[in-house]
């Protein structure tokens, strides 16, 4: 069956917010229903219908012809057994809080991708903005549990303050990569710029390119371990290069020792 | 009892009285197939029956390294018990002392059940504090360091309440090579049969076991209607050409495990026939009275 899509009529005159319109929220309603659904987030009114021409189908899967910078929370609050689509570029927040689904994104995305993520797999092919998987100001703990995967680049802060779950950097990662890591897994399969792993205390984070960790991260020698086994192979069907990274023989450097110190940076020796 | 006769060897016309067992298991890999099976051979010792062992226990089968998830040599092991809870103390038990301690070893859940018993989430304070949780495909794994590197185990495994144990083929031949010929061929059959493990030493035990004894506070005792040397003085079962009796039990996930089971053992004994193998197949029951799954031979024949 044909997926319901949203087809973009013109590029939004202010940012919207797109959470809404999530296949569990959009059940039950009528194109008439949806198209009245308020998306603005000023005063001036903007809805639905003025920013797209909806055509029906199976619910189970949306898409969106058409993206825009300005299309924030995308896909929040996603349930399991869903998907989005979207052919363009999205805003802030793509899937934030989501509970499980699959989001894919062929553009680019804002800053803030799968923050609070429980269990989406969320692909961009283009870039991240700044705090991929991160939490928002004032939140103790990002992303919880999922799958992110960017093809591009990602902005500074990428996997802030990550609890569970795999986020993979195909491309650069901007300065202070898996700052605060909670716990979880990174790879970076480009470069990453800055300082790495600061305050890490439980997490992975796995680096195609070797570099200088800082005095806090202390050298474990060189690893096989069973774990990058298995990973390579539950990743070889999201990110083969993230898998043949893992297939490598690794370096263990264990840290942040600044902190708890008992995470790590695994890096091909 | 009017015997049915195939390829020579007689069939009674009986059946396989078995019970609801609580039946779970694990996948052990490792870097070669020596040593995953060496884990599941330890694992799996001293787990002959629940009577005195607490649980029963064996190797299913051998997992390619396709198959695994880690993409190394697996042995899947199955083990049983008379309650989750029995099920549970034993696995984690095995587990820790066995799996846990043996070189290069890695465990997966193999079981798809209703339940979930932990045992990645009970080993892994042996880490103490070092150990590092991953969540995978929202499935929880641990990774212990151990002194040969790191202990991958996932944190729960399955544990279904519809497996089966006590399916039996009782086999009876002129003498002991002859009988062990035709019973070994069964065992071999029932090892190529998915979800089903054969608990004895090699699959086979003889000191088959009646219920009661001439003692006081003795639950079970040897099964004199079945030992060629009191042929004359009980009230035997055996016929005058019946010079040794071996038996296999069979423990399977599902009542159709231990069925498949038993007709693939049923087969290889009928086929290599009297002159090299067995004269005779029967099966133990209770009455009927106890166990709830029967399995009357003659629906397995071929």
């Amino acid at each position: 069956m044909k997926p319901f899509t949203f087809t973009l009529r013109q590029e939004p005159p202010q940012r919207v917010d797109l959470s809404p319109l999530t296949p569990d929220r959009l059940a039950g309603k009528s194109i008439a229903q949806i198209e009245e659904i308020e998306i603005g987030v000023t005063r001036i009114s903007t809805k639905v219908g003025d920013i797209f021409k909806i055509s029906e189908g199976d619910l189970k899967s949306l898409r969106y012809e058409g993206g825009s910078s300005r299309f924030d929370l995308l896909g929040a609050k996603l349930l399991p057994g869903f998907e989005i689509h979207v052919e363009g570029d999205v805003g802030a927040q793509c899937g934030r809080l989501a509970k499980g689904g699959k989001i894919a994104i062929a553009g680019n995305a804002g800053p803030h991708v799968a923050s609070g993520n429980l269990g989406a797999d969320i692909e961009i092919k283009g870039d991240a903005g700044d705090f991929l998987v991160g939490p928002l100001a004032g939140e103790l703990a990002g992303m919880a549990g999922g799958r992110v995967i960017v093809r591009g680049n990602a902005g500074a802060r990428a996997g802030d303050r990550l609890r569970r779950g795999i986020v993979v950097i195909e491309g650069d990662a901007g300065e202070d990569l898996g700052a605060r890591v909670i716990a979880g897994t990174i790879f970076v399969l480009g470069e990453a710029k800055g300082r790495i792993g600061y305050l890490n205390k439980r997490g992975s984070i796995v680096l195609a390119r070797a570099g200088c960790f800082g005095s806090t991260y202390v050298d474990c020698g060189p690893q096989e371990l069973t774990f990058t086994r298995f990973l390579a192979r539950s990743l070889r069907d999201h990110s083969a290069s993230a898998a043949d990274l893992l297939s490598r023989k690794l370096r263990r450097y264990g840290g942040d020792t600044a902190v708890y110190g008992k995470g790590e940076i695994l890096t091909p020796d | 009892m009017p015997d049915i006769v195939r390829n020579g060897v007689r069939i009674d016309d009986n059946f396989a009285e078995a019970f609801p067992m609580s039946g779970t298991g694990i996948l052990i890999t490792a870097p070669n197939a020596k040593w995953a099976r060496q884990a599941a051979l330890t694992m799996t010792g001293f787990a002959t029956s629940v009577i005195g062992c607490g649980c029963e226990a064996g190797i299913d089968r051998e997992v390619p390294p396709e198959e695994t998830p880690d993409g190394r040599p697996g042995v899947r092991a199955l083990l049983f018990a008379m309650s989750s809870k029995d099920a549970e103390k034993q696995l984690v038990n095995r587990l820790g002392q066995c799996v846990l301690t043996c070189p290069g070893s890695a465990v997966y859940s193999t079981v798809a059940g209703e339940f979930e018993i932990k045992v990645g989430d009970a080993v892994r304070q042996f880490g103490d504090k070092w150990q590092m949780s991953k969540v995978v495909d929202s499935r929880r794994y641990w990774r212990v360091p151990v002194m040969d590197g790191e202990f991958f185990c996932e944190g729960k495994v399955g544990l279904t309440k519809k497996s089966v144990g006590g399916g039996n083929l009782l086999i009876m031949g002129a003498d002991w090579d002859k009988t062990m010929r035709a019973t070994e061929a069964a065992v071999a059959a029932i090892d190529g049969v998915a979800d089903a493990i054969a608990p004895f030493p090699g699959g086979i035990v003889r000191s088959g076991s009646k219920v009661g004894s001439q003692y006081k506070g003795m639950s079970a005792s040897t099964n004199d209607a079945y030992c060629p040397t009191l042929r004359g003085v009980t009230k035997s079962a055996l016929d005058e050409d019946i010079g040794c009796v071996l038996e296999i039990v069979i423990d399977g996930l599902t009542d159709n495990a231990v069925r498949e089971a038993m007709r693939a053992g049923l087969h290889a004994i009928i086929e290599m026939g009297p002159e090299q193998g067995a004269k005779r197949v029967g099966a133990g029951n209770y009455g009927g009275k106890l166990g709830p799954f029967h399995y009357h031979l003659k629906d397995l024949l071929p």
